[in-house]
């Protein structure tokens, strides 16, 4: 028998055992054939639990292993490398029926996704903020900025960091309606969703691009005039979000 | 030419590497002489997992367990995830590299799991060549495990020994020999764990593996013992080590326990049962 029925027949729960198959009496496989079925189906549904505990709790535990079987089975693994297993979800649980009613679930599953590419993201020396700090004011505004390999944006229409917050920490208040935008920072190991306040979206997708910093700054300013750059650059600094800098000169 | 001398563990216990065991093994590793690594897990691109197995290289040999290159599969092994091996084992320089008699990747994409093979010469000829491959490119000698099994291939023309040595003999690779896989198969295919390991080639072990299992029965209400890697290693699989070490002579021993993994000191008294028996074992 060739491996595609093997195959084939593993991930199609109602498909008869293949042929060729025996017990030891010579019987056919049957449940000893549902071992290798079940080890599949359960050892790539426990891979996307771990990685997406927001989404299983916002679904509940049952209704994630039904999710969790329909993704597995659209999308089996790309590579044996099932760190990043489930890239894919986000824009499936767009066409997912049963998830309509939870319109935030795919940006929710979006930022888990963020979370678990920073953890493995590569490493990268923070910059020494004296090197910025010693810049002439006109020279600072020409400065583009090398972010570090962790770092990620998503932008949402839903109250995403209070959701996942609400869902992630004991204790956080209900979120509220107001959309929200979230940047990954990873300081040290541990990735984290900062809420961005206003025009932060537009200036760090700016700044990620390559544009210089005074161009960025024009971008989010005229999203949002109140824009302070002030907080955003130190907070960069401090969890080694910007690696490098290069001057006009 | 493959350096075999480069791959070597110490004859002792070791264990599979967990990340919530790291503090407790720096602090204080027991009877535990090695660690156990599955490659797949550090090949992302930095981050706490690629730090905390530098650091633990410094202090213990490394073994790296491969559990995805699907050497048992039809179709021609994947260049990109051999590509990632060799960067892997390239920076590590591990001990030892080892992977299954197994497939678990097909057109239909990673199956996460490691999947039966008939015995036949056909099977004989892919899989030796995807041996010759694995050496060839990480340019080190390997060693092959074999598998759990819960049922058999009609097609099947040989032994499962018979299959391995000659495998061995073919392309010059070790053999990982698993205990509890031989005391599950042996169960799972009414055959005497005994005489597998007594016509096992123990001279090409270069490791063993010790694990748990699971205990179920099938339709016709036949044992079926199904490898969960989550459980203590059961007596009649400590006999059979006993057995294995007594004949074939001290072997760098691990404990795998993947699933429902428990406290460091659970799992360094299993070390220590396996150190007290590779200490009565001939050298």
């Amino acid at each position: 028998m060739s491996q595609s029925a093997f195959a084939t027949a593993l991930l199609a729960p109602d498909a008869p055992t293949p042929p060729g198959l025996s017990d030891p009496e010579g019987r056919p496989a049957g449940k000893r054939f549902d071992i290798y079925r079940n080890n599949v189906v359960t050892s790539l549904t426990a891979a996307l639990e771990t990685a997406f505990p927001v989404v299983r709790k916002l679904v509940g535990p049952t209704n994630f292993k039904l999710l969790a079987g329909a993704f597995l089975r659209r999308h089996p693994p790309r590579t044996p490398v099932l760190m990043l297993y489930g890239a894919d979800l986000p824009g499936f649980l767009e066409a997912w029926p049963p998830a309509r009613t939870l319109g935030y679930l795919p940006d929710i599953a979006r930022l888990e996704q963020a979370l678990r590419e920073a953890y493995h993201a590569a490493d990268a020396a923070p910059l020494d903020p004296t090197r910025l700090a010693a810049l002439a004011p006109d020279a600072l505004m020409e400065v583009r900025f090398t972010l570090a390999p962790a770092f990620r944006l998503i932008r949402s229409p839903w109250p995403i960091h209070a959701i996942w917050r609400y869902n992630t920490e004991p204790g956080c208040p209900k979120p509220g309606p107001k959309p929200q935008d979230v940047a990954v920072l990873r300081d040290g190991y541990d990735p984290e969703p900062i809420l961005l306040p206003d025009g932060a979206v537009a200036f760090l997708a700016a700044l990620a691009t390559g544009e210089t910093l005074g161009t960025a700054m024009e971008t989010a300013t005229a999203e949002a005039p109140e824009f302070d750059l002030g907080p955003l650059l130190a907070q960069l600094l401090a969890t080694g979000t910007i690696t490098e800098l290069e001057t006009h000169a | 030419m493959l350096d075999a001398t480069q791959s070597r563990l110490p004859d002792a216990p070791g264990i599979g590497y967990k990340p919530q065991h790291y503090a407790a093994i720096l602090a204080d590793p027991g009877p535990v002489r090695w660690l156990e690594i599955h490659a797949e897990n550090y090949m992302g691109e930095g981050g706490r997992p690629l730090a905390q197995l530098r650091a633990l290289a410094e202090r213990f040999p490394i073994s790296v367990h491969g559990v995805g290159l699907s050497i048992g599969g039809e179709g021609p092994l994947d260049p990109d995830h051999l590509d990632r091996l060799a960067r892997l084992l390239g920076w590590l320089n591990p001990a030892s590299f080892s992977e299954h008699l197994a497939w678990s990747t097909h057109d239909v994409g990673f199956l996460n799991d490691l999947l039966p093979l008939p015995y036949t010469e056909p099977t004989l000829v892919r899989v030796a060549d995807h041996v010759d491959q694995v050496q060839t490119r990480l340019g080190r000698r390997m060693l092959l495990e074999n598998p759990s099994t819960y049922l058999a291939f009609d097609e099947s023309e040989m032994s499962e020994t018979e299959f391995l040595r000659e495998i061995a003999r073919r392309t010059g690779c070790g053999l990982l020999l698993d205990v509890n896989n031989v005391f599950v198969s042996a169960t799972n295919q009414k055959t005497d764990p005994r005489a597998y390991i007594d016509g096992f080639p123990l001279e090409l072990v270069g490791e063993i593996h010790l694990g748990g299992h699971d205990e179920d029965a099938d339709e016709h209400g036949q044992p079926l013992l199904i490898d969960s890697h989550g459980a203590p290693v059961v007596d009649p699989v400590w006999a059979l080590y006993a057995r294995t070490v007594d004949r074939g002579g001290r072997r760098p021993t691990l404990i795998e326990w993947d699933n429902d993994v428990p406290d460091w000191p659970v799992l360094a008294a299993e070390a220590a049962r396996a150190g007290a028996l590779l200490a009565e074992a001939p050298a």
